[in-house]
Formats: structure tokens, C-alpha cells, sequence
């Protein structure tokens, strides 16, 4: 599958993380004997180029944040691999270390309540990350960085912000302290997971277009969210995910404009558009998630689509290249 | 949508304050407005600008520190703020009920959805428990729930069917409003579409009204009949949903509506609203809106603009100096 997700970039020194057929199970219970796992993420693969932006789009539950946790090291995956340029990360003989590692690949997380720090300035919460990645950056010269990374993610007046604590900021500057502690450590990839959806209507799109013009400088994105209208806002390429498979993926344009997957046209056609009722036809059955189990078989979407065969119960659909940029894993489309 | 009938719920110039140590907030600010039979008004605006409070006040649900300080509230012209306390037991409920933005935590974890559904039958209709346990299952049925389901729990229950549950809970009376309170936004998008669609039929079979609050207004803009855009406890412009967000007037309702990217259409940079929302402890003279409009002008700093009647039928009201200078211009 990997060759289909990488366009030929030979020469191309622009760095990229890899990840080939990664897989993670969870354990259920805590049995010994016969334990039983489920798999949160099932043979998902794909790419992350710099200066561009991947979305990941699901429902809760599709596996969209594991595979975030996973790139950045805080799950380990139960099969498959991720490459950091050419590195395997979880090789145990070139493991980099966590710090080396951090400092290329960084999260930011849906909650700006919960992921600073309360008892720390806004200072504290950046210069923390570059005495720590850059030991050499000292006095008036720290002090000058903070400042200006603190201007870059538009927060101003920026030494009285560095001064304050994050119960003084509202949702969107604390979210912009967390873009910017990501910058402080000099991370070439950022997995935001949910980034804008705590956040008032009327500030996530100051996060999307800032974090458009981080774009610009090289900085690669997995931009993780159930909103596919912002996912085409912001990404170059999307990939759906459902139960842990990704069953659709390409350019954004032509995933959500162009939509093949019976999943992928379900979740398009439930956003709520203004002045548009829907027609009273159903987009698919009504059924349970199914709970991914590392023996289960077929198609994930296979109980609730209509137009499932005994064949998308069987197995699960080879991937279907259907354009240039375009593919989808469903047996409607299997040449 | 016969204009002429009368309204079935009135507000007029209600504010509420919410009292704190370092001062009041004034979280609703003179909003008036007014909701007919069957319609559906949206109230749309970001956290905190009181839509909320407002949904609360109008069944007199505030507590201290909560205070609705000026205005009336009529119900068919009775004031539901000079009800006593047995009459505003008949009115909640009965008349106007409401569903809460997390289902999840209007339900009783510790109790069945069954017993919950028929407490509000028991406790506001003279009928034997085995009625209202049959009137329960029908109840659950129509919201496309199993009638098997009466002896769950709510934690054996997805969110989106604990959802629809309240909204059953809501429907047992057949009450003449509902007040909606974000009633999706926690789910998923598909499970939020059959949601939607579920409502949509019972409200052509049951005919009630709506106040729909929500902050996303592509979704207003698919039930609401009207909208009404509040900023910081303030109606800064009321009209027909699709005056609202294809002819919005009032800048910040420009800044919404230019909020939301859409899933089919030309792809364009979309800038939204500069600024963060008010602090309602730290209210500027003039215009709420002043710190984050394009168009700011003078007077906007000095004098807080007055809700002023643009259009009469279908009505149209707009808050903002610069519709007003346009307006007396024209």
C-alpha cells in the first residue's frame, strides 16, 4: 500500500515521517490466559510532508487519535512502522532518544484548559522547552526567543502575555500558547488532535489560519478531526477513517467533493448545511459501531452499509486507486 | 407562516445578572423577542454570549447567583416570572419544556429510563402507573428507540440514544415549546443528521414550537425559520434564516457566518473575527462590539446602538450605528 501513498519524490530531501501498515491493539481485560484485545487501528498507512497538512476524519472512536499517540510515541504499535525521515522510531537499535525525538514531532491537544499548566507563567510554559532542547540559549538571548515566539503565534502585547498565567487567557490565546510551545521546541511535524473544537466559533478560524501560515515554513501537520468541512479548509490531503482502517484518502478537494466510499458519502452528506433538507433517503443502516477485534473479518463499514455483499463480510476490500490522488478500499470500486 | 397569529411566548427588555463579588454581569442585556406557534427561532452567538441564560429564564429555571433583574416573560400573555410556584410547576413542562445541551447528565445514572419517563407523566397527569409505563414505550418508539429499552440504564445506552430519550422526556407532554440547548452538539455528525431527521418529523407530527440554540449555524440554518445573533448578553440582529446568513447586516453576524468553512463551494481564505470575546465584568462605553469590528466609527465608542426595526414583515432588526447610518441614508 505504501507505494500508492508516496508519490515518486526522489531527491527530495524534505523531511517526512513514514507509517507503514501500523497497528495497535488494546487490551480489554486484564486476564492472563486467552486475553482479549481489540484493535483500535487496523493496516493504517500514510505519509507526513513537510509544509503540509494531513487530516485524519472520523467519528469518536475511529482510531484517528491513537494513531496520533502512536506517532508520537506514546503508544507503541502492535505491528507496522514509522519513519521518521529514514529512521525506524520503534527500531530498538537506532531508537533516538525521546528528547531527539520531541524535539522533530510535537502534539497539541484539544483542551488549552487542561494542557497548560496553572501554576506557570506563559513564560515559564516556553522558555521551559528550549533550555531543554537548545542547553546553549541562555539570559537576554531566551528571553528574546520567548518574546518572539510568542509574537509569531499573534499573542500582543507579547511580554505582558509572557507574564501571565493561563487562567488570565481565553481558550483560543491558551490554544495559541500551546501552537507556540510547539514552535519553542523547533518541531518539524504537529499532530493536533482536535485542535479548534473546544474553542468559541468565532477564534478557530485565527488557530486554522495561523496554523496555514506555519504551513508556509516547512512545518508539516496531522490535523485530527470529526469536522470535514475544516479538514478540506486546511489540509492539502485527507484521509477518513472508520473502526480503525482508513477506508478513503487523497486530496482533500477530491475526497470530499468526489466522495467514493459509502462512509465517506454518509459523513458528507450528514454535515448540516443551511437551507439544505435532506432528502428522506437513507445513507445507511442502522447499526452498533462494531467493536475491532484482531480476528475480525471483512469490511468495518460492512453492517451498516447498503450495499454490503457476503464478500465485504469475507474480507477486508483491497485499496483502489481511482485517481491520480484518490483512493478507496471498497470492493465497489475493485477493477 | 402566518405573521398575524399571536405569539405564543413573548419576551420583552428581560436582562440577568449574574451577581459576583467584583461586580454584575449583565449575561442577558434588554433582549426582546418573540416566538408563534409552530415556528422555530434560532439564537445563535459563541459561549457566553447568554443565549443559554436566556433559554433558562424563560421557564424561570435561575437560581442565585443568577438574578432576571428587568423584563417579562409572557406565555400567552401570563408572565411566567409572576408565577407561584404551583403554577409554574403546571407551566414547566406542560407547556414548555427543555432539552439540555449533555444528555448524559440530564439523566439519572442510577435509575431507568422507563421510571424516568413516566415521573413526568405520574408527577403532572391523574393516570395509573401501567398507563404511563404503555404511554413511555409508545413514547420511545417514536423517538426510534426499542420499547425494551424502557428497563435500561442510561449508561447501556449510546449518546446519541440517551439524546433521544430526553428528547421523549421532552415530547411526553405535548407541550407547545421546546427549548432546545445545543441538543447535539456533543455527538457525532452522523449520529447529530438522524437526530435531526427524527426531529424534523416529530415536529411536523406534533406541531410544537422551538427555540434552537446552537452555535453552528450552518445547522440553524437547516431547522431555524428565523434566527436571532446574540454578542455579549445583547440581540444584535434578529431575521429570516436565510436573511441572516446570506444577507447578514450586523458586522459580528458577518464575522460568524464568515466563521464557518463549508464542505461544497470555492475554497477562499476565511478570516473571521479578529479578538477574543468580551469580558462581561469589563463592559466598554458604546457599542459591545467596538474591540473587534472592521467598521468601527466614532460614535460606536460613545453610544451603545439601539435594536432598530430595519424591515417589518418579514421582520428585521439590526444592532449596529453603521446599518443605522446606512438606513437613514437610504
Amino acid at each position: 500500500m505504501s507505494e500508492q501513498l508516496q508519490p515518486v519524490e526522489t531527491g527530495s530531501a524534505k523531511p517526512s515521517i513514514y507509517v507503514e501498515g501500523l497497528t495497535i491493539d488494546f487490551a480489554l481485560d486484564s486476564a492472563i490466559f486467552n486475553r482479549q484485545h481489540m484493535r483500535a487501528v487496523n493496516d493504517v498507512s500514510f505519509i507526513l510532508k513537510a509544509g503540509q497538512a494531513l487530516a485524519i476524519v472520523g467519528e469518536s472512536g475511529s482510531g484517528k487519535s491513537t494513531c496520533a499517540r502512536a506517532l508520537c510515541r506514546l503508544f507503541e504499535p502492535s505491528a507496522g512502522k514509522i519513519w521518521l525521515q529514514d529512521v525506524d522510531i520503534n527500531e530498538k537499535k537506532n531508537q533516538m532518544k525521546q528528547l531527539d525525538f520531541a524535539k522533530e514531532v510535537q502534539m497539541i491537544f484539544q483542551d488549552p484548559f487542561g494542557s497548560l499548566n496553572p501554576v506557570h507563567t506563559i513564560r515559564h510554559h516556553l522558555a521551559r522547552p528550549i533550555k531543554l532542547h537548545h542547553p546553549h540559549v541562555s539570559g537576554d538571548e531566551l528571553e528574546q526567543r520567548v518574546i518572539e515566539i510568542i509574537e509569531r503565534v499573534g499573542l500582543s502585547p507579547a511580554r505582558q502575555t509572557a507574564d501571565k498565567y493561563p487562567h488570565e487567557l481565553s481558550g483560543g490565546q491558551r490554544q495559541r500558547v500551546a501552537i507556540a510551545r510547539a514552535l519553542a521546541v523547533g518541531a518539524k511535524f504537529i499532530l493536533a488532535d482536535e485542535p479548534i473544537s473546544m474553542l468559541d466559533v468565532s477564534i478557530r478560524l485565527g488557530i486554522l489560519n495561523l496554523m496555514e501560515d506555519m504551513k508556509k515554513d516547512g512545518i508539516g501537520f496531522m490535523y485530527i478531526t470529526h469536522d470535514i468541512a475544516t479538514a478540506r479548509y486546511f489540509a492539502e490531503r485527507t484521509a477518513v477513517m472508520y473502526v480503525g482502517h482508513m477506508v478513503e484518502w487523497g486530496n482533500s478537494d477530491s475526497v470530499t467533493q468526489n466522495p467514493q466510499h459509502p462512509y465517506t458519502q454518509l459523513l458528507i452528506s450528514a454535515v448540516p448545511e443551511a437551507g439544505i433538507r435532506r432528502s428522506k433517503e437513507k445513507m445507511a443502516k442502522k447499526a452498533d459501531i462494531p467493536v475491532w477485534k484482531p480476528d475480525s473479518q471483512g469490511c468495518p463499514f460492512a453492517s451498516r452499509c447498503l450495499k454490503a455483499t457476503d464478500q465485504c463480510r469475507e474480507a477486508m476490500p483491497p485499496v483502489t486507486q481511482l485517481a491520480e490522488d484518490h483512493f478507496v478500499r471498497c470492493y465497489l470500486y475493485e477493477s | 407562516m402566518n405573521h398575524a397569529t399571536k405569539p405564543l411566548l413573548e419576551v420583552r427588555d428581560v436582562c440577568v445578572d449574574y451577581v459576583t463579588d467584583t461586580g454584575n454581569a449583565r449575561a442577558v442585556n434588554q433582549v426582546s423577542l418573540e416566538i408563534r406557534p409552530g415556528e422555530t427561532l434560532g439564537l445563535a452567538g459563541e459561549s457566553g454570549c447568554g443565549k443559554s441564560t436566556l433559554a433558562f429564564a424563560i421557564s424561570n429555571l435561575h437560581n442565585a447567583p443568577a438574578l432576571i433583574s428587568e423584563g417579562e416573560i409572557l406565555f400567552e400573555d401570563r408572565d411566567v416570572l409572576k408565577m407561584n410556584d404551583e403554577q409554574l410547576r403546571q407551566f414547566r413542562w406542560n407547556e414548555a419544556a427543555m432539552v439540555f445541551q449533555s444528555a448524559m447528565n440530564s439523566l439519572n445514572p442510577v435509575i431507568t429510563i422507563g421510571s424516568q419517563l413516566i415521573d413526568v407523566i405520574l408527577a403532572h397527569k391523574k393516570v395509573t402507573k401501567q398507563e404511563a409505563w404503555a404511554r413511555g414505550e409508545e413514547l420511545l418508539e417514536t423517538v426510534g428507540i426499542h420499547k425494551s429499552r424502557m428497563t435500561s440504564y442510561p449508561h447501556q445506552l449510546s449518546g446519541g440514544m440517551r439524546q433521544r430519550v430526553v428528547i421523549a422526556i421532552a415530547l411526553v407532554l405535548r407541550p407547545k415549546l421546546i427549548i432546545m440547548d445545543e441538543p447535539t452538539t456533543a455527538l457525532d455528525v452522523v449520529v447529530e443528521r438522524e437526530i435531526m431527521d427524527e426531529l424534523y418529523e416529530l415536529k411536523e407530527e406534533y406541531g410544537f414550537a422551538i427555540l434552537f440554540i446552537s452555535h453552528d449555524l450552518g445547522l440553524m440554518g437547516e431547522i431555524a425559520d428565523r434566527i436571532g445573533i446574540m454578542y455579549a448578553g445583547k440581540l444584535v440582529e434578529l431575521g429570516d434564516a436565510e436573511d441572516i446568513l446570506y444577507r447578514a447586516k450586523h458586522p459580528y453576524t458577518r464575522g460568524l457566518v464568515a466563521s464557518f468553512p463549508t464542505i461544497h463551494g470555492p475554497k477562499v481564505r476565511l478570516e473571521g473575527i479578529p479578538g477574543s470575546p468580551l469580558n462581561l465584568l469589563e463592559t466598554p462605553e458604546g457599542c459591545y462590539f467596538q474591540a473587534r469590528c472592521s467598521e468601527c466609527m466614532d460614535i460606536c465608542l460613545s453610544r451603545d446602538p439601539e435594536l432598530i426595526t430595519v424591515q417589518q414583515a418579514p421582520l428585521r432588526q439590526v444592532a449596529c450605528h453603521v446599518v443605522e447610518a446606512e438606513e437613514v441614508s437610504a
